[in-house]
């Protein structure tokens, strides 16, 4: 567990002084309501196209940082200290993930007040609490696929391109289950709580690509 | 000897595909609702269980790559990938024709075998550009096992997603207890599914062949003419066993008289 603290602050420490991933993130996500707003073209959203607004923009957003995520291992030779170093492999999985679980949680903490001044029709209070459940689950899902694509991406030709057309289909049933989830939250007539059905989906989701991405990483890391 | 059994699994395939259309043609009752059109079913859906079982099958080929080292096992991954991949478009392509026919429409969207089967082709998509962008084949073959391992532990789970994300239209011929099936369709659909996994494999197995051959007739021209006279190849999206210094998994010919009379 050490060690992927250590590498973890070493993100955090990297990303407070060159600040790089989170501000791009945010810029996208406000910049995206406001593409939505003229998109739409309406002023207020509410119930199942806030709920689509939100987790699509929060996902694209989260692209964004899984291109982003390897980029230091890969060109100041990170990997090779992770390999030397007589720790697991995987520690640096769970150093990445933890630390893209971080990024999305400060992203959202900015882009979810933005989106509810922005664009939000009712009022984004009663359903806070549910809105921070499914987040959280979003972010797992985020997290755990995002670190594992943007390892397999990093050291392919075409990394960008490789990463959005990998991870978006993949993410896919996570996106149906958080915006269905968050849909009763934005509801005009008033919010109720997130469906059970759909979180357990995500939470499905995220035990299993969580196990599945742990087992495999390990052979992303071996030249 | 490459494609051992080929012609056998060929004439067996043939014999089931011409068995089943036959019986599906003139057997098979008419439906009453759809009439003719319902007869899309008996290829529809056995392309579609095939094409599944296939994508799970490519990640169990995956994991036994990884697990034992072995090359072929990648190339397996790749092929079974490859043609289930042609199945899937076969799938929603027949998928969509009935959905027309029987709805009206070429998409529809409340439909989640459908959905699901285009979000698992969009991602089973993705594995020959991702292939393609990496040209170490070592690197390639173990970061394409990952990727196979991972999709195909998505496609239950994507099925699972969007069942509940939609409204029941699609006929649930095989969930219910004799799914209001009668027995002659059922039995006509048994067949075509066992005929579709015949094809199926068959199709694996001249990719196969055909791919270990090639290799092969590149060793011995370059043997023959010297390793000059045979171009490198280029980048691929295909595992690349048989070429020198990547994997001696491959039988190989004799490299000399001496070596081939012992």
């Amino acid at each position: 567990m050490r060690p992927s603290i250590a590498l973890l602050r070493k993100d955090l420490l990297l990303e407070r002084r060159a600040p790089e991933a989170i501000p791009a993130m945010l810029l996208f996500s406000v910049t995206t309501f406001v593409l939505f707003h003229f998109g739409l073209g309406r002023d207020e959203v509410a119930g199942q196209l806030a709920a689509g607004v939100l987790t699509v923009t929060l996902l694209f957003a989260a692209i964004l940082g899984i291109n982003r995520l390897f980029v230091a291992e890969q060109e100041e030779g990170g990997f090779d200290g992770v390999l030397l170093a007589p720790i697991d492999r995987t520690a640096l999985f769970v150093a990445k993930a933890a630390g893209l679980f971080l990024f999305l949680a400060l992203v959202e903490l900015v882009a979810v007040a933005a989106f509810a001044i922005l664009l939000l029709g009712p009022s984004p209070w009663p359903g806070l609490p549910g809105l921070v459940l499914v987040l959280a689950l979003l972010n797992v899902a985020l997290a755990v696929v995002g670190a594992l694509v943007s390892a397999l991406a990093i050291r392919t030709r075409a990394r960008d391109l490789i990463v959005p057309i990998v991870a978006l289909p993949l993410l896919t049933p996570a996106l149906i289950a958080a915006a269905r989830a968050t849909a009763p939250l934005f509801d005009a007539a008033g919010a109720s709580g997130p469906p059970t059905k759909w979180l357990a989906v995500l939470a499905l989701y995220d035990l299993v690509f969580g196990l599945l991405a742990y087992a495999v990483f390990d052979f992303l890391l071996e030249d | 000897m490459y494609g051992k059994g080929l012609r056998a699994l060929s004439l067996a395939t043939f014999a089931a595909l011409t068995a089943t259309f036959a019986l599906v043609f003139f057997y098979a009752p008419l439906d009453a609702d759809q009439g003719f059109i319902q007869k899309i079913f008996y290829v529809h859906v056995p392309v579609a269980i095939v094409t599944l079982c296939a994508y799970v099958l490519g990640a169990i080929f995956a994991a036994l790559h990884l697990r034992t080292r072995d090359r072929r096992w990648d190339l397996r991954s790749y092929v079974v990938i490859h043609i289930a991949l042609i199945f899937n478009i076969l799938g929603l392509l027949t998928g969509a024709i009935w959905a027309k026919a029987s709805w009206g429409h070429w998409w529809v969207w409340d439909e989640p075998t459908l959905v699901s089967f285009l979000i698992v082709f969009l991602l089973f998509a993705t594995y020959q550009p991702l292939r393609f962008s990496i040209e170490d084949p070592e690197r390639q073959a173990r970061y394409a096992s990952v990727f196979a391992i991972m999709a195909g532990a998505f496609v239950p789970l994507n099925f699972v997603a969007v069942r509940a994300a939609t409204a029941y239209v699609h006929p649930r011929v095989l969930g219910t207890t004799n799914g209001g099936l009668p027995s002659q369709m059922a039995l006509v659909f048994v067949l075509a599914i066992v005929a579709m996994a015949l094809l199926f494999a068959l199709l694996c197995c001249y990719e196969i062949a055909a791919k270990q051959t090639r290799w092969q007739l590149r060793a011995l021209r370059r043997r023959l003419l010297g390793s000059d006279a045979v171009a490198p190849l280029g980048r691929s999206a295909a595992p690349s066993l048989g070429e020198p210094a990547r994997g001696g998994s491959v039988t190989r010919a004799p490299r000399n008289p001496a070596e081939a009379a012992s």
